[in-house]
């Protein structure tokens, strides 16, 4: 494979190393990483960021949901470079400035969502997109929309009350 | 996973300039394209992020017709009022692909140049086994192996892999148009015939009619009959999987009298299957079951399951004719 | 058909009822039975709650493995030339460059067989190389550079080896008897109904959402470990006995376990190696499994094939129960999959006999998943028990009751406490059974066939020696210290709701430290042991700290040790051992599905399971895992299966997108658990059994009788397909 140099003199437009500027969690970051780094190993290796998993790494768990701009997505199925610019949300930055839980946040903690607990930062970043969607207004359409996060202790019922309960109260 | 540099694409034409470089590959929403680098299917040198190209995302109408730039997200067609108004079947494919997560990246674009499930494509480089998509002429591992979700129809002996795609299926009963650029300009490629068979293509790696350094810019989807249109997706799973079967119908009716059909099936070959002779065969009948079942079967006659997979035949026959009665039941 | 003996009504104080129970952390109730939240809530809903390896030494390397593209055979050669001009990439390791090791103990190692101490490649996807680097991005790359050539031996199948009897001599996995044989053959003149079919399970893999890792860290000559484990002790030991170190040099640390389900019981491969790596370049080494890793690194369910012939008399009355069962094991392990270990508990019978055996194969050994034993042979057993009562024109239902086993089939031992019988009495009613068609193809709703089934579920009570500390601050805080594991069973909330009542403080006041060798001893989490052992064991140092109490006066600290064993004072034992008692965790499931036959669609549309189980410490988590277990028992009867290819002695797909697990939208969100009211005094010191594995077990016999109930047909191969079900 050639090098970074090799590559630039070919055409100037590409790099394997990029300087990504993006925001996460509200905070402005600037880091150098490389072209092939996914934003879920940049979250978890470069940023510190653990509480978006890895459950597979091949976009099939929903472990590794966040929020970009606005949407939520596979970290691990995202290049870290495509999101130059853009406003990541992981489960940290769910929370109130003063460490409040959100509503599905606490929800969950009610309805016992979860046993393990590995697979719920994503379950709780999906679940809040999903009530913003509009995806939370009844059981069967919950159950759908929730589909994209595993949860091998196999708390989807309780899942389900929980993010019904979060969009009835409506603050996420 | 290789190294490789990168570029972000300005619009289609940079994307198709930066691409002729040569070693190169488009990513927009990465679903596939990550997994492929992962498994070592794909090895480029280069990769151009054409996701940041306005011109080619949105959905807008133009009279008869739908236009879906190639960069709308999955999650964008299934939830726009005109594809749900003039083309509901797509929509719902849309709707029943991969997981919402997956379809806030996963174009449109992108969704129909996806490759097979077939496991034994589907691992990890140094290959354990023959597969002639991954190394021509190695040989088929799924032939004389697990294919009981392969093809039956259109396969050869050097591959029985099917297309996974779910839009795919809708937009090849609709008939839609699929508008691509390249370095040699713009050109129209019909979605019915946008993929290729096995036996169509004459070997195992071509899928597609899309020549190399092209790119599909957009969706068109033209006709009345799209109004009244239905997808059907058979999966043991009840979400967040692939299909066994699907099949998707588009009917002209009047006064509860097929006057123009249009059915294709999923994952049942390499491109989503047509079946022409039920189409002529459904003109003038009514929406009966039994006839609907007769005139599925003159098209399925001609399936050549593999050794474990017959169940298949009797199941997009089923699939089928639940697509036709759903399209046919709405207004 | 309506049983004989109608479900009577019951008053609901009887019944420790989980799915009425509602509320948050604030409900004023602590002690034991209390539906208290998990206090690790907090922790794991914002993505605070450290898991293995998730905070990292500086200059820590990046370990990933080269695995074995064949099943048989030996390397020949390795080329690391290409991997080590990967940027980034430090060291590549061979059978070559690893320290040799002493012969793995098993258990705690899972495999006698430890990869990468010569060039003999035993199974595919064995580790032959590993690759360390500053990144894991490089570590990547430079694994996939690494060029190994193999010889290629002859290839052992299941379809193929021969069934043999398990070594009963020196095998850790022959904890029970190999074969068993009770009561006398049946006189063929009464019996008035047979039934002898083969019913098979799937190999399948645990999945559990975190894959394994290990960080490893030399200190002088102690090792430091943080590990994704649901058994800290057995890490120390297999790494000592193997490192030829003293166990109190190793340190194993396991903040929380994102699950384990029995593949981070035992100790595999690729935590010796992360040890071995990280003494090799003295410096911290992390090695995560890859998804793809946890196929052939962590065990898996084998593959189970159950023989079952019963006979019964016309009065519905069992004569004879013969069950044989075979499993995939390793060519080095003798893995028993006891099948049957159900079957010689359940029923009253004339005659029981009972035998297991194995066949060698080309594979890592196998290991426990939720539920073992029990978890396939119940399949069997209680799918045959279904088709009897067709054949006697029995409800099934009532063929159990008739059946009912008041003291120990196999050796007249009464039971610890079994309360199976108002179990079943309850979930039938609260399930509608008794409007239940005796004839299968009579409900159906537009597209879908309707169907009801039940089964029956036991589970061995397994009983691990077990220790802990309890401290008493002057201000009233209670810390308990406990080696034990979280990984999703919830000790962290049941734990201090023991010491919570033993010592008469709020629950609020109570901590739980856990996950750590340098804590008291414990058994491993595994086997549904953990809150009746470790939680005796927490009882104990409560009950020794009560009469120091007034000491606090004085002193600004007090505490205790306590320690529980099962009796005859043994560290481990599965089935009452010396107490007397037979000792096992009962319960009833009723499942509808729905069936669209011309689609060969399945779906599970509710499930209401009864459980006896002795005292519940938490409804709330109580419930949760036996809804837990109600899914891996619709994923075992109609999604999950590993497949082999055997040509190649590879599994098909090692992901997530080829292997189905359940989602959301598989699983009705009307799933009725209850449990019987109970205190089984001689199972544990707090009344209580396990619960974990017993809500896995019964299910996919409940879904696949549900299944014959709706069509007529009647699947003895899980999971069960839409090829199987289509019309």
């Amino acid at each position: 494979m050639a090098d970074d140099r090799a590559v630039s003199e070919v055409k100037p437009a590409f790099s394997t190393r990029i300087a990504l500027r993006t925001t996460v969690n509200g905070n402005s970051v600037a880091m150098q990483v490389e072209a092939r780094t996914s934003l879920l190993d940049f979250l978890r290796e470069y940023m510190g960021l653990t509480g978006t998993k890895k459950g597979c790494n091949e976009g099939a768990c929903g472990a590794c949901t966040v929020l970009l701009d606005g949407r939520r997505v596979c970290a691990c199925m995202t290049l870290a470079a495509s999101c130059a610019d853009a406003s990541v949300v992981t489960v940290e930055g769910l929370a109130g400035p003063d460490g409040a839980l959100n509503a599905v946040q606490a929800a969950f903690i009610e309805h016992d969502a979860f046993q393990c607990g590995y697979c719920t930062p994503g379950q709780v970043v999906s679940a809040v997109a999903c009530i913003r969607e509009g995806h939370a207004k009844d059981t069967a359409t919950v159950r759908e929309w929730m589909s994209g996060n595993l949860c091998r202790c196999a708390a989807y019922p309780q899942i389900t009350a929980a993010v019904l309960e979060a969009a009835k109260r409506g603050r996420t | 996973m290789n190294d490789f540099a990168y570029a972000v694409a300005s619009e289609g034409n940079h994307a198709v300039e930066l691409a002729a470089a040569g070693g190169a590959t488009f990513v927009a929403g990465g679903t596939e394209l990550l997994n492929w680098l992962r498994l070592g299917i794909a090895a480029p040198e280069r990769v151009v992020d054409i996701g940041r190209i306005a011109a080619l995302r949105g959905i807008r109408e133009d009279g008869d017709t739908l236009w879906i730039g190639a960069l709308t997200t999955l999650s964008e067609v299934e939830a726009n009022a005109l594809v749900r108004d003039k083309a509901p079947a797509l929509a719902e494919a849309c709707a029943r692909a991969a997981s919402p997560q997956i379809r806030n990246r996963a174009t449109l674009g992108g969704n129909l140049l996806q490759k097979t499930r077939c496991a034994y494509f589907r691992v990890e480089e140094p290959m354990p086994w023959p597969c002639n998509k991954r190394k021509a002429g190695s040989g088929c591992a799924a032939m004389d192996g697990h294919h009981e979700r392969h093809a039956i129809f259109g396969w050869t002996t050097e591959c029985a892999a099917t297309q996974p795609s779910d839009p795919a299926v809708v937009l090849a009963c609709l008939d839609a148009e699929i508008h691509v650029v390249g370095p040699q300009g713009r050109r129209t490629i019909s979605a019915a015939d946008f993929h290729l068979s096995q036996d169509e293509a004459g070997n195992a790696q071509r899928e597609t009619r899309l020549a190399p350094g092209e790119l599909i810019s957009g969706y068109l989807v033209r006709g009345s009959a799209a109004r009244r249109s239905a997808y059907v997706k058979v999966r043991e799973r009840e979400s967040y999987e692939y299909a066994m079967v699907s099949a998707a119908a588009a009917l002209v009716v009047e006064r509860n009298v097929i006057r123009h059909a249009r059915i294709a099936l999923g994952s049942v070959a390499q491109k989503p299957w047509r079946l022409a002779r039920t189409e002529a065969e459904l003109v003038g009948k009514s929406l009966q079951r039994n006839a609907l079942l007769d005139a599925v079967r003159m098209s399925m006659a001609e399936a050549r399951p593999l050794a474990c997979n017959e169940f298949k035949v009797r199941l997009a026959t089923n699939a089928a004719v639940r697509a036709i009665e759903a399209a046919g039941r709405m207004q | 058909m309506t049983p004989a003996s109608a479900p009577p009504p019951r008053a609901a104080a009887e019944l420790v009822d989980g799915t009425r129970i509602r509320g948050g952390l604030d409900q004023p109730v602590t002690g034991i039975g209390a539906p208290v939240g998990r206090p690790d809530g907090a922790a794991k809903v914002t993505g605070r709650a450290k898991y293995a390896g998730e905070e990292m030494p500086a200059g820590t390397l990046h370990a990933v493995l080269v695995t074995s593209t064949i099943a048989s055979g030996v390397v020949t050669d390795i080329d690391a030339g290409h991997a080590r001009r990967v940027a980034g990439v430090v060291r590549v390791l061979t059978h070559e460059s690893l320290p040799k090791l002493a012969p793995a103990p098993v258990p705690p190692a899972a495999q006698s067989f430890m990869p990468m101490q010569d060039n003999r490649v035993m199974y595919e996807g064995q580790p032959v190389a590993i690759v360390l680097a500053e990144t894991l991005e490089a570590a990547n790359e430079g694994a996939g550079q690494v060029k190994v050539t193999y010889r290629a031996g002859p290839l052992s199948t299941f379809a193929a080896a021969e069934s043999v009897k398990p070594r009963s001599e020196n095998n850790g996995y022959a904890f029970a008897e190999i074969e068993t044989r009770a009561g006398q053959p049946p006189d063929p003149s009464q019996v008035k109904a047979r039934i002898d079919e083969t019913y098979s399970t799937a190999t399948r893999h645990h999945n559990p959402m975190e894959p394994s890792t290990t960080l490893a860290e030399w200190r002088g000559d102690e090792i430091s470990l943080h590990d994704a484990t649901q058994w800290t002790y057995g890490i120390r030991y297999a790494l000592a006995a193997m490192l030829g170190i003293e166990p109190r040099k190793i340190h194993v640390r396991c903040p929380y376990t994102g699950g384990g389900f029995g593949c981070k019981g035992y100790v595999w491969p690729h935590q010796v190696l992360a040890v071995l790596s990280a003494k090799v370049v003295g410096r911290p080494v992390r090695l995560n499994l890859t998804r793809q890793g946890m196929y052939t690194g962590s065990g898996y369910q084998p593959e189970v094939v159950n023989r079952v012939q019963l006979a019964a008399d016309a009065g519905g009355r069992l004569l004879s129960i013969v069950h044989d069962s075979t499993n995939v094991s390793s060519l080095f392990d003798d893995y028993v999959e006891f099948g049957a270990a159900g079957t010689r508990g359940l029923y009253a019978s004339g005659e029981i006999a009972t035998s297991t055996k194995v066949r060698h194969c080309n594979a890592g050994t196998p290991t426990a998943m939720r539920a073992p034993h029990e978890g396939p042979g119940l399949f069997a057993l209680e799918s045959a028990m279904d088709e009897l009562a067709a054949a006697l024109d029995l409800d099934p239902l009532e063929l159990r009751l008739r059946n009912y086993a008041e003291v120990d089939p196999a050796d007249g031992r009464p039971f610890s406490s079994k309360k199976l019988r108002d179990a079943y009495l309850e979930a039938a009613r609260r399930f509608g059974w008794e409007k239940r068609p005796a004839r299968p193809r009579m409900m159906r709703e537009g597209h879908w066939l309707i169907g009801w089934g039940m089964a029956s579920c036991i589970m061995s009570t397994f009983r691990f020696a077990s220790s802990a500390r309890v401290r008493m601050r002057a201000d009233g805080t209670v810390t308990i210290e406990t080696g034990t594991q979280e990984i999703g069973t919830g000790p962290y909330t049941v734990m201090p709701q023991i010491a919570a009542e033993v010592l008469g403080v709020p629950l609020e006041r109570v901590k739980l430290i856990l996950g750590s060798t340098d804590l008291p001893e414990t058994g491993g989490t595994f086997g549904s042991s953990t809150t009746l052992s470790t939680g005796s064991a927490v009882k104990d140092a409560c009950e020794k700290l009560k009469p120091k109490l007034p000491l606090l006066e004085k002193m600004s600290e007090i505490s205790a040790d306590g320690v529980w064993k099962p009796h005859g004072d043994v560290g481990f034992d599965a089935t009452g051992g010396k107490s007397g008692y037979s000792m096992h965790t009962w319960g009833a499931v009723f499942a509808e599905v729905a069936i669209d036959e011309s689609l060969g669609l399945v779906r599970l549309r509710r499930a209401v399971g009864g459980y006896s189980a002795g005292r519940i410490i938490n409804p709330r988590t109580a419930r949760s895992q036996m809804i837990g277990g109600i899914v891996w028992g619709y994923g075992q009867a109609v999604l999950e299966e590993s497949v082999m290819d055997a040509r190649y002695g590879r599994y098909l797909s090692k992901n997530l997108s080829g292997v189905m697990l359940p989602v959301n939208a598989d699983i009705p969100t009307d799933i009725d658990v209850f449990f019987v009211e109970e205190h089984d005094p001689h199972a544990s010191a707090i009344g209580a059994r396990g619960i974990g594995e017993l809500g896995a077990t019964g299910v996919s016999a409940a879904i696949a009788n549900a299944v014959w109930h709706a069509t007529g047909k009647r699947i003895r191969k899980l999971p069960i397909r839409l090829s199987d079900v289509i019309a």
